[in-house]
């Protein structure tokens, strides 16, 4: 695997990272930490992309309103992502349709791909992290 | 009786069990992630909906609101604020949470 790794400018590995997010928000603290550390990342710059998958679509939902539950809406983060340069956000059809969910539900533009797929593209990472 | 269910359907199996043990006339409680099993879609909806016949169901509508499904709550499900999560503490002899 190390002879494809690409060298960034200043001569540093980049390796393609895939954060995997699975669980829903605000019920637990760890889309809001996962999210946190693909903010960190950025400042590496690895190769980054984002996948969601069972509860983690969730996390993406248009329309969330917070202040009833007095927690901080972290939802319009996930549109600062395209600042760091973290632009591929990958959600699986299986988990989305399972919801009753479609694209249009999300607050950010999303690729939507099939098990088999994302399957495929975990398998080309160098690194996976799980949240 | 007044169970209370506070996990995700598609995490974790609470309220599975709290609808096979809860008895009939009893109330479902539904609050943070669990509120998801009251939207419209999804495969805890149907086991929901065949639930209301027996059961009163309700869900915490500041969870709805902060999980961004408000607008796609199943029909029959009774919304509550905090102050009506407060009235059915107070209106049940027992509660069950199923933690």
């Amino acid at each position: 695997m190390t002879d494809e790794l690409e060298m960034e400018e200043g001569g540093g590995v980049v390796k393609k990272f895939m954060f995997l997010n699975r669980k829903a928000p605000y019920g637990t603290i760890y889309a809001l930490e996962g999210l946190e550390v693909v903010l960190i990342s950025a400042a590496f710059d690895q190769d980054v992309c984002m996948a969601f998958v069972d509860d983690g679509v969730y996390q993406l939902m248009k329309n969330v309103d917070t202040t009833g539950i007095d927690m901080k809406n972290f939802s319009k983060t996930y549109r600062a992502l395209e600042g760091y340069d973290i632009e591929k956000l990958y959600v699986e059809k299986e988990s989305m349709e399972a919801r009753g969910l479609t694209e249009d539900d999300f607050i950010v533009d999303v690729t939507v791909m099939s098990s088999a797929e994302l399957a495929a593209l975990m398998n080309e990472q160098d690194v996976v992290i799980s949240h | 009786m007044l169970h209370i269910v506070n996990k995700s359907p598609t995490e974790r199996n609470s309220l599975d069990s709290c609808l096979r043990l809860a008895t009939k006339g009893s109330a479902v409680l539904l609050i943070e992630d669990a509120v998801y099993a009251a939207t419209k879609g999804t495969a805890a909806a149907a086991k929901l909906q065949a639930a209301m016949a027996d059961l009163k169901v309700y869900a915490l509508a500041p969870d709805l609101n902060a999980r961004g499904v408000a607008g796609r709550v199943l029909e029959g499900v009774n919304l509550v604020d905090y102050g009506g999560f407060v009235d059915l503490v107070a209106e049940h002899n027992t509660c069950q949470s199923w933690l």
